[in-house]
């Protein structure tokens, strides 16, 4: 299963982050992932978040441009070498990522990839023996 | 029908159209005065009675209505028929923000319908051919007026109105559509949707277009005919004069015919109002010759534009106006470079983003700067920053194609540009000159 990501347009100024999180915060969003990706001009955050639907129904009522965008979340051990583990199988599959970001929790890691064909390097990574998180197993972390 | 819808007046001899207008001018001013209390009260005001207008060339005389008069005037105010011998209005939303409503008697509608005939016609139309009018239909002239030319040409009117570009292409493809109508935004906006949906030119059976009601660059034309494979013609008018039809191109593409049995046209300095000799530049104005509902006298367009009696060799012989650049009053002088704001917008919208941007220009070591911020739009956000970067990489060659001068294009956040009374402000000039 992949992951809904919220992807966000901000301009690139002081203040604009902030009020991001100040909607997600007034409306009790928990943020469990985030990354940054920036242009001189604007940027974009990505996010995993407990509640989808919620973050996307109050950033569109306050005036921000959202788009979903699916992404595949991997869980290894926080030990050194296992993202390396995990990052050979994206090698053998020939499944080029566009981005990833990542965050550790009390006794795994977690690794999110954005590939340009989530379908089917998921089934591609299942044969390696790979299982991809689902929203729920995200949220929980 | 041949290549003129009615040609005894359409390539009449001057001096029978000048004769023509001699006749009627003296007579519509005396029905204006008798009619129109408010213009009567302009004209007293201005020490001329219809006794003083003997012919047209004394036409300049007359007082100028503008679109302020058209909002101290609203509703009614410019009517001269009782309501019980009206038939229709149209209606604009305006700039000014009050809405421009036009009246027509059945008269009116007929001269109007004759106007977008001969249009049609010019562009090498016929009762052969199936025209389809995407313009929008309703209160917008822009689709009654093509519907009702079409109808007296006698072409198979396909009267799709617009939006819905699966329906407009559905139709276009299998009644094999010939002609049509519509704004050059929109004729850009299919033309790019049939091309994405793998049709080729020499696919396509449309053979003329006929686009208006906004501004357009030569560039634009060029792509539109291209992808469509299309001859594209350029059509005119203002519902405040009636709609459009009141100046079009002929097969020479080389100005539009202004329809001088009805309009007389003419072009002032928009600062002192002095008429100006053929061939200048200034701000265009009409004076509707034998309107009945609605007769507008010395109408103040505020396009600008050149007007030409050159000998044209479609054999029409009415004067032509060039495309008119846009409105004088929000006009931008840029790097030397004339740049309205309209052009921006046809752009803009041409490309699938909302009309909301505004304009800053300011001065940086004597040399002017040109930003346009333009909201981001959910069709146009992606994950991708790569595909977002692309995308605005295209706007900034669309503005330098239709304008002549490089834009930087800055892309901000939905909402965020200011608006007053609900318009937004397009232009902050900070230059000090």
């Amino acid at each position: 299963m992949s992951v809904n990501q919220v992807s966000v347009f901000l301009e690139n100024k002081p203040g604009t982050l902030n009020k991001l999180t100040e909607v997600l915060a007034d409306n009790k969003v928990n943020i469990r992932a985030l990354s940054l990706a920036e242009t001189s001009e604007f940027g974009i955050v990505r996010m995993l978040v407990n509640d989808v639907f919620e973050a996307t129904t109050v950033l569109k009522e306050n005036h921000f441009v959202a788009t979903l965008t699916p992404v595949l979340a991997y869980a290894i051990a926080d030990e050194a070498g296992d993202l390396n583990k995990l990052l050979k199988k994206f090698s053998e599959i020939e499944v080029n990522i566009e981005y990833m970001y990542a965050f550790a929790g009390k006794e795994r890691a977690y690794m999110i990839f954005r590939v340009n064909d989530t379908k089917k390097a998921e089934a591609l990574l299942k044969g390696k023996g790979l299982r991809s998180l689902t929203q729920e197993e995200i949220s929980a972390v | 029908m041949g290549k003129y819808f009615q040609e005894e007046i359409e390539c009449a001899p001057l001096e029978k159209i000048k004769a023509l207008q001699d006749d009627l001018l003296p007579k519509q001013v005396r029905y204006v005065w008798d009619n129109v209390p408010y213009y009567r009260k302009k004209m007293e005001a201005h020490g001329v009675t219809p006794d003083d207008i003997k012919s047209a060339a004394d036409l300049h005389k007359l007082p100028f209505l503008s679109k302020a008069d058209l909002k101290a005037a609203y509703p009614y105010g410019l009517l001269a028929v009782p309501l019980r011998d009206c038939v229709r209005i149209q209606s604009t939303s305006g700039t000014t923000g009050k809405r421009v409503i036009v009246f027509y008697t059945q008269e009116d509608i007929d001269l109007w319908e004759d106007c977008t005939a001969r249009a049609i016609v010019a562009a090498g139309g016929s009762a052969d051919d199936v025209c389809q009018v995407s313009y929008g239909y309703g209160l917008f002239t822009g689709g009654a007026g093509l519907d009702g030319g079409s109808h007296k040409v006698g072409c198979l009117t396909v009267p799709t109105s617009s939006g819905n570009t699966e329906r407009q292409i559905m139709f276009i493809m299998d009644l094999q559509a010939t002609i049509l109508c519509c704004t050059p935004s929109y004729a850009a906006y299919l033309a790019e949707s049939l091309k994405e949906m793998g049709y080729k030119p020499e696919d396509i059976p449309l053979k003329i277009g006929i686009f208006g009601a906004e501004a357009w660059s030569e560039e634009m034309r060029r792509d539109i005919e291209k992808t469509l494979g299309i001859k594209a013609y350029d059509i005119y008018g203002l519902t405040e004069i009636s709609g459009p039809g009141v100046a079009f191109e002929c097969s020479e593409q080389n100005g539009m015919h202004i329809q001088e049995d009805h309009f007389i046209a003419e072009i002032i300095d928009p600062d002192t109002g002095e008429v100006l000799p053929e061939g200048t530049q200034g701000e265009l104005v009409f004076t509707a010759l034998d309107k009945k509902a609605f007769p507008l006298i010395r109408y103040r367009t505020r396009d600008i534009c050149t007007l030409t009696r050159e000998k044209c060799s479609c054999g029409r012989t009415h004067v032509r106006m060039t495309k008119p650049k846009g409105r004088s009053d929000d006009m931008l002088i840029i790097r030397g470079v004339n740049v309205f704001p309209s052009q921006i917008e046809t752009v803009l919208m041409n490309q699938g983003y909302a009309a909301n941007y505004q304009i800053i220009v300011g001065r940086v070591n004597n040399t002017d700067t040109f930003e346009v911020k333009v909201e981001m739009t959910p069709d146009m956000f992606t994950d991708n920053l790569g595909e977002v970067q692309a995308r605005r990489k295209i706007l900034e060659d669309g503005l330098r194609a239709m304008l002549g001068i490089k834009a930087k294009v800055t892309l901000v956040a939905p909402k965020s540009i200011t608006r007053s009374e609900g318009k937004a402000v397009r232009v902050i000039d900070t230059r000090k000159i």
